[in-house]
């Protein structure tokens, strides 16, 4: 038996810096409308300024679209749509989404940067994730073009018209896509508006649809704020509306819609359980859960931030998961070993914190990460609360931050009870040796995605969306195809 | 010391399962770090410091192990403030030149033992093998565990002879070597090396480097989890060895990496990590030289003892 032995001190060894270079990137200091494959100064004379959250440094103006604008963008949609794309064969509209993909790709690096600029996420996670992501969204779709006959058999597909898309602030590039992709392969045309904290690689991508030599108008990039969204929801020739953001705004829209024939696809917050039984693979599972609630600083929809443990094994986790999180790097998104950037705005560092201090006020044991922050811009460490019950405040509303509850649970049907004890159904983990417990929950749990012994996971063909107060319809894979067709 | 059924019973109760994708994920983290600037070349010198320099032929020469040693010592004299190695690694028979050609040296002398690479020999034979390599002068063996047995799921027999070797190494600390890549699981990996360490290991080691694949990420992960959790439990520091297959810098900078994010910065020495390596020295050098004098060198200018 190995005796006590005498503990030697190794050696101290932290990482240099390594930055990302941003000489590479190109960007313009103001940036226009892209409306009818054009360039268009906002109607207003009105821009506004786009900062970068790691170190509020400015980086371009923006314009900001009024109601004109987004009039002027939706009949080029409307025109693009009449004269040309719904007459464009399918496997040419196959290769307009396949060069777009591919200019995506060749641009990747660039795209990276600048979102990491723009939104404050890791280099890491833009660059292995976000980016990928985006252009294979655009590459499996440009698929599904030539082929929606087989994806809908012995149903005659037609296209909507034109889509009115408003997409979120913490995938910028990949909610794009995800909007696009599907929208342009069914054959109808687009009017975009990504979040006013981070239009910046919409705008890229803007620059890329004009590159492929795309049929002016199918694509329009129009930037502002929520009053800019609510003109598009608002158009009357607008056929379809796909919002992915708060719950709160995807109640208007549906409310604005009621009565209209518009179709409606919403996909919104969430409140995500992610379950380790005792029998489960616990480093893994730390993983998981580090993964699950730390991921582009909690900016997730579906970040599993209800962490529920069986008891017998509630302490050891804990204890391992606090042991990992010493490892996590927090600092400047630029540098390629960070591993959780800075929060996307002041606005929403201002709501992480409200939530962290209601959790103190609850009596719930808040740990939270000893590291250094950057001086400027906007920064959270990755925190924990214990003690946590299901009537707490942070275990029941949305913080989209890194912040995350641990709640302890004794079977498996009090934990299905407590996960789905929930408004929201957006996703859930679960964690065990078992495969039949696996099927038992995922029939269970009222989840739009269940991913067993993982979290996270994105792929293309796999379809995401919610239940209840998650929204509804879904994106990606064949489902996400019939939320832009009619089907007689 | 001799097992009962109810502490191998625990072992096994105690051992946790291991999700193989999940590992793999958790290796890729690792190989995103970019290692730059200073803290590169600190790593590449904590590397050549932690090589364990390994000759294990069947060819193997007085010659050619006096040579061996002789690089041990001086890996690349161009460069002045280099360390050493951390040992070098012979068969039982080469024990006493190497010791010979490294005693006025830090030094270490490994020895392989226990019917190496293949085990299948009785218990007595192996004591004798690893006495003959202790009464040689070995500071450290490296033993074989018995996979057949443990694949036949005797693992009281596994863990005894481990116990035994243990025993018969006295002074000397006992490295057990899993050959991880004939328990094929890393389930597998994680019970043997629970066995190794509550029978006496002093350090645990992947690989004889004679079968493939040697050393691997994701199975040094498991086996670094395994060592952690024993820590945590007991403060009892156990040594870890990949051995095999790494034989580029930027590889050896993703394990140092590992080590230091699962373990902490009290592993990274060589008391308590070794890389078993014939190769990688040459590569660490050419880098080193590289950060030192600017350009690449060819080869040519590196030794190859």
């Amino acid at each position: 038996m190995a005796k006590k032995n005498k503990e030697t001190t190794g050696l101290k060894w932290s990482y240099d810096p390594a930055l990302e270079g941003v000489d590479h990137i190109k960007l313009r200091e103001k940036y226009d409308l892209f409306i009818n494959g054009k360039w268009v100064k906002p109607s207003s004379g009105k821009y506004f300024k786009t900062f970068n959250p790691a170190d509020e440094s400015f980086l371009a103006e923006v314009a900001n679209a009024d109601a004109k604008d987004v009039d002027k963008a939706v009949k080029a949609a409307r025109e693009a749509y009449d004269n040309v794309w719904s007459k464009t064969s399918p496997s040419e509209r196959a290769k307009y989404i396949y060069r777009i993909a591919r200019l995506m790709q060749e641009r990747a690096r660039e795209f990276a940067v600048i979102e990491t600029l723009d939104a404050g996420k890791t280099i890491r996670e833009s660059r292995d994730v976000d980016v990928p992501l985006a252009c294979n969204h655009f590459f499996y779709y440009a698929g599904w073009a030539d082929k929606l006959d087989y994806a809908f058999p012995n149903r005659k597909v037609s296209p909507l018209g034109v889509a009115g898309q408003i997409i979120p602030w913490n995938f910028p590039l990949l909610m794009a896509a995800w909007k696009i992709a599907p929208a342009l392969a069914t054959g109808n045309t687009v009017v975009l508006k990504p979040a006013e904290t981070t239009p910046l690689t919409a705008l890229k991508l803007a620059e890329i649809i004009e590159e492929s030599g795309l049929p002016a108008g199918v694509v329009n990039i129009v930037t502002g704020y929520g009053d800019t969204g609510a003109a598009i929801v608002n158009h009357t020739d607008v056929n379809k509306v796909a919002f992915t953001g708060s719950t709160g705004v995807g109640k208007m829209i549906q409310k604005s819609l009621a009565g209209t024939n518009k179709k409606l696809t919403l996909e919104l917050g969430g409140k995500s359980a992610n379950i380790i039984f005792e029998d489960a693979p616990i480093d893994q599972a730390i993983e998981g859960i580090i993964n699950g609630i730390f991921f582009n600083q909690g900016h997730v929809c579906c970040a599993g931030s209800r962490l529920f443990v069986q008891e017998s094994v509630a302490d050891l986790v804990v204890r391992k998961l606090k042991d990992r999180m010493g490892s996590l790097i927090v600092g400047n998104p630029l540098d390629k070993n960070t591993d959780i950037g800075a929060i996307n705005s002041k606005e929403q560092l201002a709501t992480i914190l409200k939530y962290i201090n209601i959790g103190k006020e609850e009596g719930a044991e808040m740990f939270q990460l000893a590291c250094d922050l950057p001086d400027k811009g906007y920064y959270c460490p990755p925190t924990l609360f214990t003690n946590v019950a299901q009537s707490s405040i942070i275990a029941q509303e949305e913080i989209f931050g890194p912040v995350l509850t641990i709640q302890t649970f004794r079977t498996v049907d009090e934990v299905i009870q407590k996960a789905n004890n929930s408004p929201f159904g957006l996703a859930a983990g679960v964690w065990t040796d078992k495969g039949s417990r696996i099927f038992n929950l995922t029939t269970k749990l009222k989840a739009g995605v269940v991913w067993a012994n993982t979290y996270n996971k994105f792929d293309p063909s796999s379809p995401f969306g919610g239940y209840k107060e998650s929204g509804f319809g879904r994106e990606g894979g064949l489902h996400g195809l019939s939320a832009y067709v009619k089907l007689s | 010391m001799s097992s009962d059924n109810s502490k191998i019973q625990n072992i096994i109760n105690d051992c946790p399962t291991i999700d193989k994708v999940g590992a793999e994920e958790r290796v890729a983290r690792f190989q995103t770090r970019s290692i730059k600037g200073e803290s590169k070349l600190m790593g590449l010198k904590m590397t050549l410091n932690m090589i364990d320099l390994t000759t294990l032929e069947g060819k193997d020469t007085q010659g050619k192990v006096k040579q061996m040693c002789y690089k041990a010592e001086h890996l690349h004299d161009a460069i002045p403030g280099l360390p050493t190695v951390a040992a070098v690694c012979v068969y039982p028979s080469m024990v006493k030149v190497a010791k010979n050609a490294l005693k006025h040296t830090d030094i270490k002398v490994a020895s392989v033992a226990t019917a190496f690479p293949g085990g299948q020999s009785p218990l007595a034979v192996k004591i004798a093998d690893t006495k003959f390599a202790v009464d040689q002068g070995a500071d450290e063996v490296d033993m074989v565990i018995s996979r057949g047995k443990f694949m036949e799921g005797s693992y009281a027999y596994v863990f005894d002879e481990i116990a035994a070797i243990k025993d018969a190494c006295g002074n000397a600390r006992l490295k057990v070597i899993l050959e991880t890549g004939e328990l094929a699981t890393l389930d597998d990996v994680r019970l043997a090396s629970d066995l190794a360490i509550h029978a006496g290991a002093d350090f645990i080691k992947t690989s004889t480097g004679k079968i493939q694949p040697a050393a691997t990420m994701p199975v040094t992960l498991t086996m670094l989890m395994a060592i952690k959790d024993h820590y945590d439990k007991t403060g009892i520091m156990i040594g870890m060895k990949p051995a095999g297959g790494i034989s580029t810098s930027k590889l050896a900078l993703h394990y140092l990496v590992m080590v230091n994010e699962v373990l902490g910065e009290k592993w990274l020495s060589n008391e308590w990590f070794r890389f078993g390596a014939s190769s990688l020295a040459n590569d660490v050098l050419m880098q080193i030289a590289k950060a030192v004098n600017g350009p690449y060198q060819s080869a040519d200018y590196f030794s190859i003892d």
